[in-house]
């Protein structure tokens, strides 16, 4: 009787086609008015000997059907998970949410960069004012007035203030002048900047971006200079054999001056940098003029240093091969996103600078 | 500066080679810009006489020539209607490349007849435009000969880039002298043919004199006469060097002149002795005064300028043209040729206000050798007296040459202490006297005293002396040496502004924004509407009337980059910029600012979103953003509603710390925004990293420390109603004053207008988070925390708990 019994519970636990269900077959069987629960209760009214037998045939039973029950729910469990996770299916191949990242321009992100290699020297970052007087920007750096050198730097010029003649800098270098009248040697310093022209045309714009350097102490000679510049160009455009050429020039405010130029190659309107025989001017430097130490209240018997200043346009385009200059403040998106930077690359010596 | 290979050699004895003469030009600060040799470009074109000439015999323009090339005789059909038996021309083999037009010769077949190269015309050549026919040499040309050596276009030309220090080489003798001493040759001294520069005797005295009214303008003035001369085309060899060097022949006069302007630098100018009236008076110009130039324009002086005049009237223009009315000609017969030394400043000012260049302004202004002008125009004489004929005055010298001798001291240990070469003394000295420098003495401590030569104006100082020794012996020596260091590690090159100046950049670009850098100038309309410049500001020289004044703000040109972004089809517009507004012409009247833009969409299209336009939140949220990236105490500030006129006036702000504003946010003003023709919406901030306190000095690195709650945060909302002008700051600053201690931050989830809300009112629902920290909330206390929000919010807004 027991065996027909555990067949149809037994059948009734398969039949269950739900997790209710199956509690509903539970109940029935083992529930206190379930049926195995009611064979149990019987048991009192047998003899001793056949209620152990009987007593321990129904703990088998329920045994059996307890286990039935619990591997049924575990199969329905697993049913119902299938059928949500089936029910809850998306098409992944729809695109994500719009997020939108900025780009670093590649003149602050070249700037950041030379300030990196230049800090990793020893230089600190000087600034000054973009509007100057024709002191800083001219006579305190040794051009002598009506010298035709004045004349190549195609001056922006603002009223008169104060009898001061005003101007837009035409280079950084009257930073050097105010660092120069405001400390004491020893000077180690950089300063990047805005500077204006005028002059607008393929290869020339009406502002544009410096960064001078400036050296003074009491040792400071052009062995330093040119060791300085070797290791800057050669961090900086990422070239360990990057040859420079540097050849005698002029400018006022240094003596002995020179021009460098860098190691490339010109073939098929693509430069490539590195020792192939061909040159590329990228910068003007030299020994401060003593008149220019002077002129800052430094005394030129005793202190000297060097000066360099390039264009942060010009080696930007020559390390990212930006093509037109003028692109650089169009603040096209286009441009922008294809040669700007994305704002977690810092420029860091230990990470490496070039991207 | 242009000089040809023959004429360095004119003044150099050297075996150097064109590439070692042009590295060693750069190495010495001569730069070459270029090489123009076209002897390499002519190489494969020989002299050729056409031995006979047929008609070809299936084409009516065509002739079968033989040519002998001076080696064989090869069969060539040629088109050319010149073309025809005795004819001496130039021969171009198969295998030779055509520059004038960019082929390389075949063996060909033309109409059935085969054809050997090619009979070339002057186009073919680059010669000249003409293509008419093909090129016809005189009988007596050599045939085999290089056709570039026969008609002398075998002298490379050079190009150097003159540094405007180098007066002295802006004569081909001073390149010369530079290469001399630099090991490339030995510099011819001045005493034979053309570089004679022995005095020439006079026969007579000149009939005109001179008088320099303005010594400070014209301190020497050195004439002659000569009379007699007949003035035609110059030689062959003057022609050919002008000629090369972009010069049209005049005449001889004029060329001689030129010659000399170019080989020694020292300009030469020759008057028509007839033509001048009384005598020579250099004096400044008058008011008004005008001269008609040699370059056929009319000038008018002013009395800044040097004139050359007579009795008459301004006959040239000292030191840089001469004038038309009094110029040498053909029919010339008696000439006065000057050479004088000029003010350099005048010459410079006097050339840029007039917008004159030339050859001589180009030399006189950078200073010419004051001890070389009797001997330019002795040389010149000598020319003329060869080329021309007639006779020669005696020399008038008016002025006297001015003062130039000078000397310098030079420290043994100078050129190793500022150039870092360690060079022998016998080194030095070797270089200083070849360059023309003369040692007057040397002093006990082994200093020499070194005399700089009449041509070196530019050397001034020792440093000068230094870089003349590095520059011969080769910048290329001075070894590289590394920048030595006080400290292993180096300290941190940015200070605490600059550093968040950058932050600040970093912060926005990944918010989203694009980095512009836009001119710091734009035209003087536009700023107007963001506050005008300061009248200082204005350009006197703007390149454009665009950009005729500095940015008062960095706004507008960013709001027009989104106009001209949206133009190209990209209406949805991130951008900002971090640089300078400008309030006075002083050192501290420019402002470092943080400025951007957002237009059009602030989330654009997309499945799961809902799109929506930017707004003034958009660019109040980039204001905070940058702010706290620049270190400003953002929970601290206040916002006002005060900001500028280019915003628009209910959906703008300022974001300020008491006083002091740190930013202003907003949306564009929409008038604004239509007076530059650009669309909106478009929010904009300005963020004034200048102005953001510097933090007191800390006394250490570390944080102060945290205290982290065992007990759980529990948020209750509550809804207010209040007056439509109140502002929902003032409500969450009242919530949070309830309770500092516990109340750990409110925030506003709803705002409601409408139904069920009284006119003139409004819901706010805010939501406060509570934070215990040091036992569970009971219900009695949560309650007790929630009337105090409530009573706090009511009597500071006047507003009521919304039932």
């Amino acid at each position: 009787m027991l065996d027909a019994l555990k067949d149809e519970l037994l059948s009734l636990v398969n039949a269950a086609a739900d997790l209710p269900a199956l509690d509903e077959v539970r109940v029935n069987a083992l529930g206190k008015k379930g049926r195995i629960t009611g064979f149990m209760k019987e048991l009192g009214g047998l003899s001793p000997d056949e209620r152990k037998e009987r007593g321990q045939a129904l703990n088998a039973l329920k045994d059996e059907i307890a286990a039935a029950l619990d591997a049924r729910k575990l199969d329905l469990a697993a049913a119902h998970m299938k059928a949500r996770l089936e029910a809850e299916r998306v098409d992944v191949t729809l695109p994500v949410r719009p997020e939108t990242e900025g780009r670093i321009h590649p003149i602050s992100q070249t700037m950041d960069e030379m300030i990196a290699i230049f800090a990793e020297m020893g230089f600190s970052v000087a600034e000054g004012p973009d509007v100057e007087d024709d002191f800083h920007n001219f006579t305190a750096l040794n051009f002598p007035v009506g010298h035709p050198a004045r004349d190549m730097h195609d001056t922006f010029y603002l009223p008169d203030a104060d009898d001061k003649k005003m101007l837009l800098r035409t280079h950084t270098s009257p930073v050097q002048v105010r660092t120069m009248l405001n400390n004491k040697p020893p000077i180690r310093i950089v300063a990047p900047g805005r500077t204006y022209r005028s002059d607008y045309d393929m290869t020339h714009t009406p502002m544009f971006h410096q960064i001078e350097g400036l050296v003074i102490d009491e040792a400071t000679n052009m062995g330093h200079l040119k060791g300085c510049l070797v290791e800057f160009c050669r961090a900086f455009f990422d070239v360990d054999d990057l040859p420079l050429r540097f050849r005698p020039s002029f400018f006022p405010f240094t003596e002995p001056s020179a021009e460098v130029d860098i190691g490339c190659l010109r073939k098929g309107g693509e430069l490539k940098l590195g020792n192939y025989g061909d040159w590329l001017e990228i910068l003007g430097c030299g020994m401060v003029h003593p008149n220019v130490l002077e002129a800052c209240g430094i005394d030129s018997t005793k202190y000297q240093g060097f000066a360099f200043g390039m264009g942060v346009e010009r080696v930007a385009m020559l390390k990212y091969g930006i093509p037109d200059l003028r692109t650089f403040f169009e603040a096209d998106l286009r441009w922008l996103k294809h040669y700007g930077f994305v704002p977690l690359d810092i420029p860091n010596i230990a990470h490496g600078l070039t991207r | 500066m242009k000089f040809t290979l023959s004429w360095l050699k004119d003044h150099l004895d050297t075996e150097a080679t064109l590439d070692q003469i042009t590295d060693k030009l750069t190495a010495l600060g001569l730069e070459v810009e270029g090489v123009q040799d076209r002897s390499k470009e002519l190489a494969p074109f020989r002299v050729a006489h056409v031995v006979s000439a047929e008609k070809h015999p299936d084409a009516d323009k065509l002739r079968v020539l033989v040519v002998d090339t001076g080696t064989e005789k090869l069969q060539v059909v040629c088109g050319a209607p010149n073309a025809r038996a005795g004819l001496k021309g130039v021969f171009a083999a198969e295998g030779a490349y055509i520059p004038g037009s960019d082929i390389t010769l075949k063996k060909g077949v033309i109409r059935g007849v085969e054809s050997n190269g090619m009979m070339c015309s002057k186009r073919e050549l680059k010669l000249s435009d003409e293509h008419d026919g093909i090129i016809e040499l005189p009988e007596d040309a050599p045939v085999g000969a290089s056709f570039a050596d026969y008609a002398g276009l075998n002298d490379p030309v050079i190009d150097i880039n003159l540094t405007p220090d180098r007066a002295d080489c802006a004569g081909v003798r001073g390149i010369a002298r530079d290469l001399a001493a630099a090991g490339l040759g030995r510099l011819k001294p001045l005493t034979e043919g053309r570089l004679n520069a022995t005095p020439v005797a006079g026969s007579f005295p000149s009939p005109l004199g001179v008088t320099i009214e303005a010594l400070d303008g014209c301190p020497m003035y050195v004439g002659r006469t000569i009379r007699g001369v007949k003035n035609g085309p110059s030689p062959q060899w003057m022609q050919d060097k002008l000629l090369a060097i972009g010069l049209r022949p005049i005449s001889a006069l004029v060329d001689i002149t030129n010659y000399i302007t170019f080989d020694v630098a020292r300009p030469l100018h020759a008057f028509d002795a007839d033509k001048v009236q009384g005598g020579i008076v250099v004096r400044m110009a008058r008011e008004g005064e005008s001269l008609k130039a040699l370059n056929g324009k009319e000038y008018t002086l002013d009395p800044s300028m040097v004139v050359i005049a007579d009795h008459a009237r301004a006959e040239a223009l000292g030191g840089i043209i001469g004038g038309e009315e009094s110029g040498c000609t053909e029919t010339t017969t008696t000439l006065f040729l000057e050479a004088a030394i000029f003010d350099t400043v005048r010459v410079a000012q006097a050339g840029r206000r007039l917008g004159v260049e030339s050859d001589a302004r180009y030399r006189l202004e950078r200073g010419v050798d004051p001890a070389a002008v009797v001997e330019g125009v002795e040389r010149a004489t000598r020319l003329i007296l060869e080329i021309c004929g007639g006779e020669a005055s005696d020399l008038v010298i008016a002025g006297a040459e001015p003062a130039w001798k000078r000397a310098l001291t030079l420290r043994p240990g100078r050129v190793k202490s500022l150039g870092g070469v360690d060079l022998p003394h016998d080194r030095q000295v070797r270089i200083l006297t070849d360059l023309g420098f003369t040692i007057e003495g040397e002093e006990d401590d082994g200093s020499l005293r070194v005399g700089v030569p009449s041509w070196r104006a530019d050397v001034h100082g020792e440093a000068d002396l230094v870089e003349e020794v590095l520059r011969v012996n080769g910048f290329d020596a001075i070894p590289a040496t590394p920048l030595p260091r006080d400290t292993v590690l180096t300290r941190p090159a940015l200070t605490l502004k600059q550093r968040r100046v950058a932050a600040a950049r970093r912060a926005l670009a990944a918010r989203g924004l694009s980095e512009a850098v836009t001119w710091s100038f734009l035209a003087s309309a536009t700023a107007a509407l963001f506050g005008a410049s300061h009248e200082g500001l204005r350009l006197v020289n703007p390149i454009s009337s665009d950009l005729d004044v500095m940015r008062p703000s960095v706004l507008p040109n960013l709001i027009q980059a989104a106009g001209r972004n949206a133009d190209r089809g990209y209406p949805d517009v991130r951008l900002f910029e971090v640089g300078a507004a400008f309030r006075t012409p002083a050192p501290d009247g420019q402002d470092s600012v943080a400025a951007g833009i957002r237009a059009g969409a602030a989330v654009p299209r997309h499945w799961s979103e809902k799109t929506r336009p930017v707004d003034v939140f958009d660019a109040k949220a980039d204001a905070l953003a940058a702010l706290e990236a620049a270190g400003a105490p953002t929970a601290n500030l206040q916002v006002t509603t005060d900001a500028p006129g280019w915003y628009h006036p209910g959906r703008s702000g300022v974001l300020r710390l008491g006083p002091t504003v740190m930013a202003r946010f907003g949306e564009i003003h929409p008038s604004i925004l239509d007076t530059l023709g650009v669309k909106g919406p478009l929010a904009g901030f300005e963020v004034m990293l200048d102005t953001i306190p510097l933090p007191k000095k800390k006394t250490g690195t570390a944080k102060p420390m945290v205290q982290l709650s065992a007990f759980q945060p529990i948020e209750r909302d509550f809804a207010f109603l209040v007056g439509q002008g109140v502002e929902a700051d003032k409500i969450l600053r009242a919530a949070k004053g309830a309770d500092k201690a516990l109340i750990k931050d409110a925030t506003v989830f709803d705002v409601y207008q409408g139904a069920g809300v009284g006119e003139g009112q409004k819901s706010v629902a805010v939501s406060v988070t509570y934070q215990p920290t040091t036992a569970t909330l009971t219900d009695e206390a949560i309650e007790a925390i929630g009337q105090k929000i409530v009573a706090a919010v009511i009597k500071a807004t006047g507003g009521s708990l919304r039932g």
